[in-house]
């Protein structure tokens, strides 16, 4: 069913009881051409363009509980290319064009808004270090803005300008293409895309193992059975390490716990995404009115999606500081997400150690941005066998090489 | 929150601690590229119980290793380094 302003009226006028599922319930099959083992947005997403760029007509999404239920369900939404070296701005702007034609594409709403993104400069030595970086994104083609105190001030008046303040606002640089989308949208968006392609999208499916023929990887273990594929890859993010486990070998990847909040709805008061480097804050306003806040990681390891209560005092304590209008309002929820945090805050992308098998992990805590360039890349390898010019540098193969691409200094910025 | 028994200075609160990795053992300076960067990058980061190293930073300094799960967060045990 195509949706338009037609079908919500032709719909709307018979009560609601036309609306089709989005996507198939399938019967599983026991071969396949391709499995995406983990249906987030960018194992969806991967699949879909498995189904449309490449044409692979047998393709399934192995889902252990819900689909965007994991990382896709639990960020902040924002979507942004603003990276400081060239790899990384080739391959996030990739991602944000896709986003900004998504819509359009899949014919499902996932309510881009390109409000802009606003990162603050808290002190001379920050205004310094991003002159540098806005200069770096400018040669890369990404289109950022350098902005002094009182421009910040006039897009963002709520923010604490006192001469008291213990983070004072010095200047700030905004990524005016960036901003928020609507992150179960875009999975469903896909998985809808997908499964009109033909591709299965099999949830409720806990992939236990990997099927070996000699040292090759041929399908997997699950809890539904064993199936067989062509070619496998794993988009798993905080589960990587376990999924590669089961394989034999071991990624640069450590699994931390990010929290997230929202806090009670309130009527528009935010226009534009704010973060804040030196306290890692993240700030936007939902179209539900909620303010939707994050900041760093809670630094040991977990599998645990709770996160833990220094961390979320950190968190809400660094939003006050630079939003002092906020004190007064009530938290709805908080809760967090499992993210696979590479040394150098880039991800990896590419063939794995063990023949068969394709990885698209270690995104970290920015994956949400790239759902599209995941899913881009990651079909590309597993459809040709070869790397596409933009996945190449990320290939696992940079940290015995020693090319990292080491955002986590470069971009000075909160992921 | 964590309540961390430090095993100089008793049960304290996980604000005055740093997570510092997964122990390993550090190759010989002839070793390979390969084990330089298994040494230097790669990870089990088990989901479970893990041994961790942990240091006492806001405390008495010290580094000691833990035995904790990252799946419940239960510090099993926490002892001397090399103990």
């Amino acid at each position: 069913m195509r949706y338009s302003g037609w079908q919500l009226l032709k719909q709307g006028l018979r009560g609601n009881a036309g609306w089709q599922p989005a996507w198939r319930t399938p019967v599983l099959q026991r071969s396949y051409d391709a499995i995406v083992v983990g249906g987030g947005g960018h194992g969806l997403a991967a699949a879909y363009y498995l189904a449309r760029v490449h044409g692979l007509k047998r393709v399934a999404v192995l889902e252990r509980g819900w689909i965007g239920g994991g990382n896709t369900g639990r960020n902040t939404t924002i979507v942004r290319s603003n990276y400081f070296f060239a790899e990384s701005a080739a391959m996030y702007d990739f991602a944000l064009r896709l986003y900004e034609g998504l819509s359009r594409e899949l014919n499902y709403n996932i309510m881009l808004s390109q409000r802009g993104v606003l990162n603050l400069a808290h002190t001379e030595h920050d205004m310094e270090l991003m002159t540098r970086s806005v200069n770096a994104m400018l040669l890369n083609g990404i289109d950022v803005e350098l902005l002094d105190a009182k421009q910040v001030r006039d897009e963002v008046p709520l923010l604490n300008f006192s001469p008291s303040a213990r983070f004072p606002i010095h200047g700030g640089f905004v990524q005016r293409r960036g901003g928020v989308a609507r992150h179960d949208a875009v999975a469903w968006a896909y998985a809808r895309g997908a499964s009109d392609l033909g591709v299965d999208i099999i949830q409720n499916c806990d992939v236990t193992g990997w099927l070996r023929e000699g040292s090759r990887i041929v399908g997997v273990e699950t809890s539904l059975g064993r199936i067989s594929a062509g070619v496998c890859a794993m988009s798993v993010a905080g589960h990587s390490g376990v999924m590669a486990e089961m394989a034999g070998f071991r990624l640069p990847i450590t699994s931390y716990a990010l929290q997230a909040m929202v806090s009670e709805p309130l009527k528009p008061i935010l226009d534009t995404v704010v973060m804040s480097t030196a306290t890692g804050m993240y700030v936007s306003q939902s179209d539900k009115g909620e303010l939707v806040f994050g900041a760093g990681l809670d630094l040991y390891p977990s599998y645990a999606q709770r996160g833990n209560l220094p961390t979320g005092q950190a968190i809400v304590a660094a939003m006050l500081e630079l939003f002092p209008a906020f004190r007064r309002l009530k938290m709805l929820r908080q809760w967090a997400g499992i993210v696979d945090v590479c040394w150098d805050y880039s991800p990896v992308i590419g063939p794995a150690p063990v023949e068969g098998l394709y990885l698209n992990c270690g995104w970290g805590t920015g994956g949400f941005k790239a759902t599209p360039v995941g899913g881009w890349l990651l079909a590309h390898l597993m459809a040709t066998g070869q790397h596409h010019a933009l996945s190449a540098p990320f290939d696992l193969g940079r940290f015995t090489s020693g090319m990292l691409v080491d955002e986590a200094a470069g971009a000075g910025i909160a992921h | 929150m964590l309540l961390i028994p430090c095993p100089w200075c008793g049960p304290r609160s996980e604000h005055e601690f740093g997570f510092g990795g997964e122990p390993a053992v550090r190759p010989q300076s002839s070793a390979s590229d390969t084990e330089w960067a298994d040494y230097l990058y790669m990870r089990t980061n088990p989901k479970g119980r893990n041994t961790e190293l942990w240091c006492h930073s806001a405390g008495c300094g010290q580094w000691f290793v833990m035995e904790r799960d990252t799946v419940t967060h239960a510090i099993h045990t926490t002892r001397e380094m090399g103990a």
